[in-house]
């Protein structure tokens, strides 16, 4: 799997995409009508919050951007398999030239598509397969989680932190992992409890699952799952929580002590511009925080200045490259060392990654 | 003043068994109809979108089949238990262990190109679909259990069953941890019988179903037997009809075309085993479909080929009309919502009249 720099690619597409934006306008009205038609496929509700929410601002970001030289269709609620398959192929056979697929499991069905509609981009989010006219894109998450951590670790008084995680697959163990040593980084004695709730979006299992953690003594948690029921299970029992995807302080004034955010606009933006230009290759992106896809969200009053100054400085060293959530040396449970010290986990690992760090109890489901 | 009535019937009408689910289609277009016009749609637009849309070429009435026959030959297979009063409610979790046999012979075989792949697939698809029935069957006959409850547990056990191989043994060892089996082997794949479509060879399945089904139904003696024992139990014994037999016959023959159709989904439109296996709600669409097309094979086909409308209907009117996606789950309730009402016309008839002229009718009688 093989990683282009998401900056650079944004920022070519930029540079040719003024030029090329001058040279429509100067083509005249004929080709102006010509809209460009773009589809998204949601794997749930938009919402007011989450996963597919996100994605769906980066959408408006789009329409913002484009105006009328664009059009765009929004499905939601479509399920993996082979109703994903006929929704991909029924855009890709009615004209629209990019379509975006936002869940893992379009991945199988998008490329079956992509194979008999050559001229149509795809663009799939959270994969790992590409093809000539099938690009992947996905976003470095656990960079936010790290700084997360730092919150969590800083604002604990008990040591214990929760996480309600949905399935035990690498991108939720990066979360974990950096979660933990984030927290590390400011308090070593913390523990991380994980109760898995085998779901991505289930507001009563993840409320359960919320209700277990604190109740066993954790006094901060966070979720990798799509519902707001974590922030209101903290709020109602006055404990901590950080949201994850969006912003989520309305469903928790008092819990809610950050954030960690996605931002898919700019991506788009980049993504609609390379194809207005002819210039659309299918990529494989994997941006963070500093291609700004991955960000920490507003502080909650009760956050010290001294650790909002610390979460600042620790992302400008993530953006800067100083700072790599997995810097060696990385310890799994067993103390088996992971990474050597002096050494950063590299992408190809961390995409496998199939270990808790130390610091987080409890067996990793198999 | 005037009131409407229910007078009971002598004799269960004959004529409303067969209009009564053509009345509950016109009543939920009629209100489809409303529900568009609320929704700020023209009607013949919406109309349009959603019934005409989604079948005007190859590709979507290839759609239309592959969607209608697995719902067909569930519905066919429940339709044997139903008859004689068996109500297996859980043909999704039957799919679902059908699905997984399948699959777990296409992992076994993985690169092989034996012709057999194919074949044993479907019978280990069967099994697995009798296998998953047999515990109702088994609980009720030894232990008086009721088969709905059971059976509809089963369901949600066959997911959490499924969910486990997808995360463990099964898991695609180059798929970099995600929840999915590999992609299967073409000799695991069922050919395609449409050019440009997804139209794949499982339809054969269910057209071989609904003509032994019609057989069974029509002349078979055990048909007979089961229906007998459903209707009056007692009777049954006297006749020498063995009950137990019925329970066994009953969920059993729903379990295996359920696992058929699993091993149809698996060895068809999925090609890997993966969660979205587990939902795809065709087994208990499948109980619509057997009422709708009253328990009666050719009565199902019709059934299950609007229910796969209403489903692709629902993807067109989003795609179209931007309509919410909800909108086929309204059509498919308010199906379901009219048909159980205008069976109350099959055991009564309405009276219209005055309540005064209506009473004292109802005191002669």
């Amino acid at each position: 799997m093989k990683h282009t720099s998401v900056t650079g690619r944004i920022k070519g597409l930029l540079g040719t995409s003024l030029l090329a934006g001058a040279l429509a306008l100067a083509a005249g009205s004929a080709q102006a009508e010509d809209k460009l038609k773009i589809g998204f496929i949601y794997v749930s509700p938009i919402g007011d919050a989450g996963w597919t929410f996100q994605h769906d601002t980066g959408r408006k970001e789009l329409e913002a951007a484009f105006g009328d030289k664009i059009e765009i269709k929004v499905l939601d609620t479509i399920p993996e398999g082979p109703e994903a398959e006929r929704v991909t192929r029924e855009l890709a056979s009615s004209g629209h030239q990019i379509i975006f697929g936002t869940s893992f499991g379009y991945m199988n069905p998008m490329l079956k598509v992509a194979k008999t509609f050559p001229k149509v981009h795809f663009e799939h989010a959270t994969g790992y397969k590409t093809a000539k006219n099938l690009g992947n894109y996905n976003a470095r998450f656990y960079e936010g989680r790290y700084l997360a951590g730092i919150v969590a670790g800083a604002m604990t008084k008990s040591n214990k932190l929760g996480y309600v995680a949905a399935f035990p697959i690498p991108e939720v163990l990066q979360g974990i992992n950096a979660y933990t040593r984030g927290a590390q980084s400011v308090n070593p004695d913390i523990e991380v409890n994980v109760v898995w709730v085998n779901s991505w979006f289930d507001p009563g299992r993840e409320r359960e699952a919320a209700d277990t953690l604190l109740d066993q003594g954790a006094d901060v948690v966070t979720h990798h799952t799509d519902s707001t029921a974590p922030v209101i299970a903290a709020e109602e029992k006055g404990k901590y929580a950080i949201a994850y995807h969006s912003d989520m302080s309305k469903y928790g004034a008092k819990a809610h002590l950050t954030s960690v955010t996605h931002h898919w606009g700019d991506y788009y933006k980049a993504i609609v511009q390379s194809a207005l230009d002819g210039q659309w290759a299918a990529g494989s992106v994997w941006g963070g925080m500093k291609e700004g896809m991955v960000n920490i969200g507003a502080m909650n009053e009760a956050v010290p200045a001294d650790v909002v100054a610390k979460v600042e400085a620790a992302k400008a060293a993530i953006i800067d490259g100083s700072l790599h959530p997995f810097a060696g040396p990385v310890v799994d449970q067993e103390g088996k060392e992971i990474v050597a010290a002096g050494a950063n986990m590299s992408d190809a690992d961390m995409s496998k990654m199939g270990f808790y760090v130390r610091g987080v109890n409890g067996k990793l489901p198999k | 003043m005037l009131s409407i009535k229910l007078v009971p019937r002598p004799q269960p009408s004959k004529s409303m068994v067969y209009l009564s689910p053509l009345l509950a289609i016109g009543l939920m277009l009629v209100f489809g109809l409303i529900v568009f016009m609320f929704l700020g749609q023209n009607p013949v637009t919406a109309f349009h979108a959603f019934f005409i849309e989604p079948v005007n070429d190859l590709y979507g009435l290839g759609e239309l089949l592959i969607k209608a026959s697995p719902l067909a030959l569930i519905a066919l297979g429940l339709a044997v238990g139903f008859r004689a009063n068996i109500w297996n409610i859980g043909a999704e979790g039957q799919l679902i262990l059908g699905t997984i046999a399948a699959g777990g012979v296409a992992l076994w075989f993985y690169e092989s190109d034996s012709v057999f792949v194919l074949p044993l697939m479907f019978i280990a698809g069967a099994l697995g679909g009798m296998a998953w029935a047999a515990i109702p069957a088994f609980l009720r006959t030894r232990f008086n259990t009721n088969e709905i409850l059971v059976s509809l547990m089963l369901v949600y056990v066959a997911g959490m069953v499924l969910s486990w191989l997808i995360h463990g043994p099964w898991r695609d060892p180059d798929g970099f941890g995600f929840p999915q089996s590999r992609m299967f082997s073409d000799s695991a794949l069922l050919p395609l019988i449409i050019e440009g479509t997804r139209a794949h060879a499982g339809i054969f399945i269910t057209l071989l179903a609904l003509i032994v089904t019609t057989i069974f139904f029509r002349w078979g003696l055990l048909a007979f037997q089961m229906r007998v024992a459903g209707l009056a139990p007692k009777a049954a014994g006297y006749a020498g009809f063995n009950s137990q037999y019925t329970v066994w016959i009953g969920l059993l023959a729903g379990g295996a075309a359920a696992g058929l159709a699993g091993a149809s989904e698996a060895a068809g439109p999925f090609g890997q085993l993966d969660m979205a296996a587990s939902v795809t709600g065709y087994g208990f669409a499948a109980i619509i479909v057997a009422f709708v097309g009253r328990l009666h094979p050719v009565g199902i086909l019709f059934a299950s080929l609007l229910m796969a409308l209403l489903y692709l209907g629902g993807e067109s009117a989003q795609v179209n009309l931007a309509l919410p996606s909800a909108v086929s789950k309204v059509f498919q309730g308010l199906l379901l919502f009219f048909l159980l009402a205008t069976d109350v016309l099959i055991h009564f008839r309405l009276q219209f009249g005055s309540s005064n002229a209506a009473a004292r009718k109802a005191g002669a009688l």
